[in-house]
């Protein structure tokens, strides 16, 4: 199915997204489990009260008994009945570089999950489909990490100081300098850390008496950096560009809610590509709708910086849109940079005003040198400047992996969500003991995969979630493939009907989906 | 139809304002090569009296090899956060050595100094809650209170008496009502060593408030954590209280360990709610390898030398004696306080002339090889703005030479700049 959108002529090419309707029997099923699930929980914390069962959870200091209690015990009864029985699933111990074959440290469990034991054996070359290494710069060997060791042992590891103070080195200047060529705008600034960029400067640009629009499933850095600048902020459909519409009509004719002035600034919150659906903003009808109504857009490229557009410019690029109309362009460095860190670009007016009233340059130690070298080693290495063709090489790989891969995931019959072009693959998984199922099959299988499930997605629609990297070979995916086959089958997760819902045309208020066959 | 034309004339704010081109925080001062004893700023060779490389860690040859030897394994960084493959063996033993030092049951490691606490603070304490902290407390608490949403109640800067009396109006509050006094949760965050004064809060006081009140204590030990107490364990082991006293102790690796991040240790039980509800361990990238391997190499040389210590307060002592006197200069903060400031003692009525004031003095050393710096505030964001001041921070690579250099550098500029 191809749709070309005809939205005036703002796209320059099909964008496929589709979000497939949740079978009705599915559900139900999911919603018995859960209630099973939460059914027995009560049981276990009955027994566990009544000291039927052992209590193996840590306990308060007997001398602090009588304090008020830290926690309170509803907020904890998901971490204890539900989290605790498929924990393994999770923060699980690698020792070697995350690239796209890593290895693994054996733990077990002997008392279901609340304590492990390293065996002391290491699993090896474990398929890595977990890992944000979009462009495969996660290497222990090559030019950038030759770079990063001189630097090292130049500079040292540490800073020891803010940006304002005497932190600046001229590494830092550079790195901005090359950032902002990259990107195609004026000027940049970095900071220490990704999640830290949005939450110390969102509060610096705007304040009470503006207005923020932040997408529904945006990121928790989004949501606590709008939440402590004091604006009032309004939440749109997921990439529904009708209700982004109806709430800037709505600001623009009725002002602040009590006192109807007009609002100050109006900023719009929206990511390159969202990292639990596998969807691309909508950017060309994001940008059209922010020059009419006159507001500022925040654009935070996370993960698609890097991973889309033919030279790996982001999604910016990928539209084929000019980078001067995104007012903010935020973005990572950890994903396919392989560093740490982030980055804001834009005019120069912006990166001086943060330059002097962000809060991480005044307060927080700047970027470790070896880091900054990685990075500017890894941009130049993506632009082409290093004399090599390898970053143009591995963009396009990553292109053709990420359609293979959808390609034949969609033909087996499992449930993907997101656009066909975003290297990111959520696959449904729906029932809350298929979530654990997947992950130690997998492993078993030598294949390390992500699963999500509540609170980080709505609670009956948890997935596995596959990261590509260029650096996955075709047989590497392939063998993936092979291995998600047959566990799917041994699990039933294939629930498509191949009924797929045309996310494009569907008007604001309609109930009703029109579903098309193939 | 209405609608078009109010859409039409609605005229937004420029996204930023203007900066002036000449606003102090603007233009930054280039270091050019490590940023160690021995510092190019600008292109001036100075001696480095502004970062706070406390232990002279910074340039160490056997951590830098340690995160030599990490980078050959690891790469640079961990593309995940701590949940999904992000997690390397080197941040769970860093995470093993921290508690072992501290002597607490666990510890947490964070990827970003600032974001520790600011992610340690909202994950216990909870709309509702009562947090009672000083007033000089440093920025990234001021963030994580306000991401908490808790009720926050400012006591004067290590006033006892007047915590006290805080303390006891929430106490006739509650008996007014005691089904909510129940369940809200009551908190003191306060500094081992303050940034924004030099000075130490009186622990062994607060230790019998809290049991008093039934008050919780979370301690932010950035600065004194390898600075105080005799192996360097900080607040707690200088007053000789049991650390499980106190609730959390959180750090950041940036001053004295010389490396990047931040810890939080204590008991399992406050400490592992944060691998679930830390906002900033959950949803961001891990530590990168290298960076912590030089912590732990750090730690190594802390445990093996603990002498260290004891001359770098003698350091402190020496300095805090030669700076007194200086005529227009007041000095603020602890003897043995490594990270002093230095106060005009009569302001020129407006704080832009203060700092400019203070530039002048900067400058002047600066051009004569000590480099110093102003202590930087967001000026509109800070709940209790300090003074304009001059940073003087103390470390161990100092020569007793270098110290009384620089403390009659200053006399000198403050004679010429002030008077």
């Amino acid at each position: 199915i191809n749709h070309i959108v005809h939205n005036g002529g703002l796209y320059k090419r099909p964008f496929n997204e589709a979000f497939e309707e949740t079978p009705m029997l599915v559900a139900v099923l999911t919603y018995v489990g859960y209630g099973v699930l939460t059914l027995f929980g009560y049981l276990r914390d009955f027994m566990r009260q009544w000291k039927i069962e052992k209590c193996q959870n840590a306990t308060e200091r007997e001398e602090q008994k009588d304090f008020v209690p830290l926690y309170q015990d509803f907020e904890n009864f998901y971490n204890r009945n539900l989290y605790m029985r498929i924990r393994d699933s999770w923060n699980r111990p690698i020792c070697s570089v995350p690239g796209a074959k890593v290895d693994m440290m054996e733990r077990v469990s002997h008392d279901y999950n609340w304590t492990f034991t390293y065996t002391g054996r290491v699993i090896k070359d474990i398929i890595n489909m977990g890992s944000y290494n979009y462009l495969g710069f996660a290497q222990k060997a090559g030019a950038c990490q030759e770079a990063a060791a001189k630097v090292l042992s130049q500079y040292g590891a540490g800073v020891c100081s803010t940006r304002q103070e005497m932190g600046n080195l001229d590494k830092h200047e550079e790195l901005e300098k090359l950032v902002a060529r990259f990107l195609g705008v004026e000027s940049a600034m970095a900071y220490g850390m990704g999640f830290a960029t949005n939450s110390m400067n969102i509060p610096a640009l705007v304040g009470k008496g503006c207005l923020i629009l932040s997408d529904e499933l945006n990121h928790a850095s989004l949501v606590l950096g709008a939440r402590l600048s004091g604006a009032t902020i309004r939440i749109f459909k997921h990439n529904n560009m009708q209700s982004l519409e109806k709430l800037l009509k709505d600001a623009i004719v009725h002002g602040q809610p009590r006192t109807r002035r007009p609002w100050k600034k109006i900023l719009i919150l929206v990511e390159g590509i969202y990292s639990m659906e596998g969807s691309i903003v909508r950017l060309p009808e994001v940008i059209a709708l922010k020059k009419k109504y006159k507001s500022y857009l925040y654009l935070d490229e996370a993960h698609s910086i890097g991973a889309l557009g033919p030279s790996g410019r982001g999604v910016v690029e990928y539209f084929g849109l000019n980078p001067e109309d995104v007012d903010v362009m935020m973005g990572t460095f950890t994903k396919s940079f392989g560093a740490a860190g982030g980055y804001i670009g834009g005019k120069k007016e912006l990166i001086d005003y943060l330059r002097t009233y962000s809060h991480s340059a005044a307060y927080a130690a700047s970027m470790s040198p070896p880091v900054v070298e990685q990075i500017i080693t890894s941009v130049k290495c993506i632009m082409g400047e290093d004399g090599t063709t390898i970053g143009r090489a591995r963009v396009q790989q990553l292109a053709e992996n990420t359609r293979y891969f959808r390609r034949r995931l969609k033909e087996m019959g499992f449930i993907i969500y997101g656009n066909e072009d975003s290297p990111v693959v959520p696959l449904m998984l729906y029932m809350p003991a298929k979530i654990g199922a997947f992950g130690r099959e997998m492993l078993k299988r030598n294949i390390g995969v992500v699963v999500v499930g509540f609170p980080a997605t709505p609670i009956i629609e948890s997935r596995a979630r596959f990261c590509l990297s260029a650096a996955h070979t075709k047989e590497m995916l392939d063998t993936a493939l092979k291995e998600i086959n047959e566990v799917g089958d041994l699990l039933q997760l294939k629930y498509s009907r191949r009924r797929l819902v045309p996310l494009l045309d569907r008007p604001f208020d309609e109930t009703t989906y029109e579903e098309t066959e193939d | 139809q209405e609608k078009e034309e109010l859409i039409e004339e609605w005229q937004p704010e420029p996204l930023v304002p203007p900066v002036p081109k000449d606003h102090p925080a603007l233009n930054y001062n280039i270091v050019s090569g490590p940023p160690t004893h021995i510092i190019t700023v600008n292109g001036k060779e100075c001696i480095n009296f502004a970062s706070f490389n406390f232990l002279g860690l910074l340039n160490n040859e056997k951590v830098k090899s340690a995160a030599q030897a990490s980078l050959k394994k690891y790469g640079v960084g961990t593309c995940g956060p701590r949940g999904f493959y992000g997690t390397f063996d080197v941040h769970l033993e860093l995470e093993e050595r921290l508690a072992k030092f501290m002597r607490t049951e666990e510890a947490i490691i964070y990827s970003y100094g600032f974001a520790t606490i600011a992610s340690a603070i909202p994950a216990y304490s909870k709309r509702g809650d009562i947090v009672f902290v000083d007033e000089a407390a440093c920025f990234a608490i001021q963030k994580g209170l306000q991401a908490s949403r808790s009720n926050i109640k400012l006591f004067k800067h290590n006033d006892m008496a007047d915590l006290e009396r805080l303390l006891k109006e929430q106490e006739t509050e509650d008996q007014k009502n005691p089904r909510k006094a129940r369940v809200t949760r009551r908190f003191i965050v306060v500094e081992g060593l303050y940034m924004n004064t030099g000075d130490i809060c009186p622990l062994p006081e607060l230790i019998k408030l809290k049991y008093k009140y039934k008050v919780r204590i979370f301690l932010e030990e950035s600065l004194s954590f390898g600075v105080l107490g005799e192996h360097g364990r900080g607040i707690t082991e200088h007053f000789g209280i049991n650390i499980d006293d106190i609730d959390l102790i959180s750090a950041n690796m940036e001053n004295s360990l010389a490396s990047i991040g931040g810890f939080c240790c204590g008991r399992s039980f406050i400490i592992d709610h944060q691998r679930l509800s830390g906002q900033g361990y959950c949803f961001s990238a891990s530590l990168p390898p290298l960076l912590a391997a030089a912590a732990i190499e750090a730690l190594n040389i802390m445990e093996d030398n603990p002498d260290i210590f004891q001359t770098l307060r003698a350091k402190c002592e020496r300095i805090h004696r030669a700076l007194q006197g200086i005529s227009g200069l007041k000095v603020v903060g602890e003897s043995f306080s490594p990270a002093l400031h230095l106060q005009l003692e009569e302001s020129c009525g407006s704080r832009e002339n203060d700092v400019k004031l203070l530039k002048r003095v900067v400058d002047y050393c600066m051009n004569s090889g000590i480099a110093l710096t102003q202590a930087r505030y967001l000026e509109k964001e800070e709940k209790c703005l300090p003074p304009p001041s001059i940073r003087v921070v103390i470390t161990v690579e100092q020569t007793e030479q270098e110290l009384d250099k620089a403390a009659s550098l200053l006399k000198e500029a403050a004679q010429s700049v002030l008077n």
